[in-house]
């Protein structure tokens, strides 16, 4: 008998899982099936059951008066206002500690990371305790800690009075701490200040466009300029020269104390501090192993050809082994900005009013949509993490290694 | 955290499906009543040093577990926030909730709550540090607040403020603790919430008298306990175990002489106690001494009132509109018949 015979063509049931030819698309479709059926019967016994407790699902709730006051407000609300628009309130108070948090993250990070490479022993364990020390605490716990030594150590507005008061304010009475934020002076934008903002950006466009020129003229004759001096100076020289020109259109607003609280200036929240830096030194600590392993991942050859050609290590790692690195750091990187994101939902540990405060917190109860609000509320951060591992997709797609 | 667990444990819970019906069925089943009380308020439900649940909203639960088991002890407290009780009481996780809360419209009807009665009728206050030197609610324009989430008091702050013309700064906290911790280290200058918590949680601080709670009353807060919707049966005995205590203070039972009234002529004390012919208490298909056991566990309101709330419990609010319809109050229960 040959072993190539061919089994039988004739087809049984039986075949669709016995038969390798069928089993995967067999399986598939019954995962499938399964899928579809777990998901009918999970939503048609909660509203079901909703229905038993006198329930229905509806997002009119949105459009109602919300009723309650938020402290941190980047939009006019007031409570009069809707549901909904609390909830954006919330959303930005969410994205501004987001932002905020990965900017110092990732400054705090890189350099930490860099540092714990030092060859100077007490600079590296310094860092490496720096990275245990948050890496391994939960960062439940450095909130409300970073919030406890803000409220509990620093002086109440009430301080500041007087005609010898406990507490003084800083840099010739322009920033007060005290146990409710931190007050800093508010610019005030006078007439001509849009005119201002124009010619500062315009010098940023004209930085681009001069480094742009900086690298040609590098590439093509090998000749360095001083492009970060020079930056500056385009940055800084323009705008100084109109805001005199212009008659000086901002103006500082300081703050000053008048009755319970300072006026005017800008607000930092103990709420808002204490949850950002929280969240920005635990993420940094991430940031700095990642930054630390993306260096170690460029061989050491590339150093030591780059040094053979006379390099100052500076250099080296600017030009060398840094933008090989970022292909290896920028993804993890990135995925730490969604964790940061998705942790400052914690919020709510410190009375910080973010989109789970707002829309997760007071909404949710006071109106009693739980499912609807549970259901936004994971709508909204699913959309964020969606943006953001989109950005990794493409930043992947667009620095791959391209072999030639 | 928790209010988020407890809201996806209310999804799940709609997920899987729950008993509605029945609770009183539930509860035999269990052994034991699950009681929703505050993280606490004192007066209303604290723990005491040798970890026993003590309070006025504690003793009602006492008196309800008395009253279903014959024993006051078979009861499980289960602290809830202001933010989290409702969703706790809808997903079943307490059978009801005796957590100082107010009874209103909206809970009741788009909550889907059903409220026993009033056991207590509060209305919201403020308390200051006495050198802030502030002496009416309306000196507060630009004041810091501490207010708890989820509360009738945040949403009647907000209103009283705009009435009258005044700017605040909300400080949100999650429980009495909280909100006393960053009222005592100022990072706001007054505290808001019911007037008797203020009181309860004045008392307790380490210098009362370096506080004071303001005379304004701004609101209405009248406190009972609450079910959730759709199981009538249970809905009565809750209601019906609160009425007996009032009435029971009405008539001078107490649980010190509640033996003593076998040879009474009064026939409603006969229905009350279950020691007449006629056993009414089997229409909400309880036991016929169920409320005897209920009165008998911690005393009448009076009584309650007055080991938690008055001289006793250290505390000191005066009965008030609290006191009995009979002594100038507006304490007052349906008939026992
Ligand atoms: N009666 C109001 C307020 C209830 C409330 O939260 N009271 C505070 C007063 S201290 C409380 O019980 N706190 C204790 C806790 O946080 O668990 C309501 O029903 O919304």
């Amino acid at each position: 008998m040959s072993s190539t015979n061919l089994p039988s063509e004739k087809f049984r049931l039986g075949m669709l899982l016995s038969d390798t030819r069928y089993r995967g698309t067999s399986l598939q479709v019954i995962t499938f099936i399964i899928f579809v059926a777990v998901f009918f019967w999970l939503v048609d016994n909660t509203l079901k059951n909703l229905a038993l407790l006198g329930k229905d699902v509806s997002f009119a709730f949105l459009g109602m008066r919300a009723g309650y006051d938020i402290n941190q407000r980047l939009i006019p609300y007031t409570n009069d206002s809707t549901h909904a628009m609390a909830a954006f309130v919330g959303i930005l108070n969410t994205l501004l500690c987001a932002f905020v948090g990965c900017i110092i993250a990732t400054i705090v990070g890189v350099f930490v990371g860099i540092l714990r490479l030092s060859k100077n022993w007490i600079v590296a364990k310094l860092m490496s305790v720096y990275i245990e020390g948050f890496r391994n605490v939960p960062v439940l716990l450095w909130i409300v800690m970073v919030f406890a030594l803000l409220t509990e150590f620093t002086p109440a507005p009430k301080a500041f009075k007087g005609a010898n008061p406990e507490a003084t304010m800083f840099l010739f009475d322009s920033i007060a701490i005290t146990n409710r934020g931190t007050y800093l002076p508010a610019p005030v934008w006078g007439q001509g200040s849009t005119f201002l903002i124009i010619i500062f950006l315009i010098s940023v466009l004209a930085v681009i466009f001069f480094i742009r020129y900086a690298k040609e003229l590098k590439k093509n004759t090998g000749r360095n300029m001083p492009s970060f001096w020079i930056s500056i100076g385009i940055l800084i020289v323009p705008t100084v020269l109109f805001y005199f020109i212009l008659g000086k259109p901002v103006e500082l607003n300081y703050p000053y104390l008048k009755g319970f609280n300072f006026k005017e200036g800008i607000h930092l929240r103990n709420s808002f501090i204490a949850l950002t830096l929280a969240l920005a030194f635990y993420t940094s600590a991430f940031i700095a192993e990642i930054v630390r392993s993306g260096i170690l991942a460029i061989s050491k050859g590339q150093t030591e050809a780059a040094a053979s050609l006379g390099m100052k290590p500076n250099k080296i790692m600017s030009l060398i082994i840094l933008p090989q690195a970022l292909r290896v750091i920028v993804p993890p990187l990135i995925s730490n900005y969604l964790n940061l994101t998705k942790n400052s939902s914690l919020a709510i540990a410190v009375g910080y009013m973010d989109v789970r405060g707002t829309l997760g917190g007071i909404t949710l109860n006071q109106t009693g949509r739980e499912l609807e609000s549970m259901l936004l509320l994971m709508g909204f951060y699913l959309s964020v993490s969606l943006f953001i591992s989109s950005i990794i997709n493409w930043f992947n797609r667009s620095f791959q290694i391209v072999v030639r | 955290m928790k209010k988020l667990f407890l809201g996806v444990l209310t999804a799940l819970t709609l997920v899987a499906g729950s008993s509605i019906a029945a609770t009183l069925d539930d509860v035999k089943a269990r052994g034991n009543l699950l009681c929703g009380v505050s993280t606490g308020a004192p007066g209303f439900a604290t723990v005491d040093d040798s970890g026993k649940n003590v309070g006025f909203d504690v003793d009602y639960c006492r008196a309800l577990a008395a009253a279903i088991f014959g024993d006051p002890m078979a009861v499980k407290f289960v602290p809830l926030t202001s933010a989290v009780r409702f969703t706790a009481l809808a997903a079943g996780e307490v059978d009801i909730l005796a957590r100082n809360t107010t009874w209103t419209y909206s809970r009741d009807t788009d909550l889907k709550q059903t409220f026993l009665g009033v056991n207590y009728y509060d209305g919201q206050g403020f308390m200051v540090k006495k050198d802030l030197g502030v002496k009416s609610t309306l000196e507060l324009d630009g004041a810091t607040v501490c207010i708890q989430v989820g509360t009738t008091t945040e949403l009647n702050l907000a209103d009283y403020f705009k009435e009258n013309g005044m700017s605040y700064e909300p400080v949100p906290t999650a429980d009495n603790a909280e909100s006393q911790q960053q009222y005592l280290a100022g990072a706001c200058d007054t505290y808001t919430t019911d007037a008797s918590a203020l009181h309860g949680t004045r008392v307790n601080l380490e210098n009362p008298d370096a506080h004071l709670v303001l005379p304004e009353i701004i609101s209405k807060e009248p406190l009972g306990p609450l079910v959730r919707h759709g199981d009538d049966q249970w809905a009565d005995i809750g209601r019906w175990v609160l009425n007996a205590l009032v009435i029971a203070e009405e008539k001078g039972i107490t649980k010190a002489n509640i033996d003593s009234w076998g040879d009474t002529k009064d026939a409603e004390i006969h229905r009350l106690l279950g020691t007449g012919d006629t056993d009414i208490l089997a229409m909400m298909g309880m036991p016929k001494n169920a409320l005897y056991n209920a009165i008998k566990a911690g005393g009448n309101y009076g009584e309650i009132f007055e080991n938690n709330l008055g001289a006793t419990g250290g505390i000191n609010i005066e009965r008030g509109v609290n006191a009995s319809w009979t002594k100038g109050g507006i304490l007052y229960s349906p008939p026992f018949r």
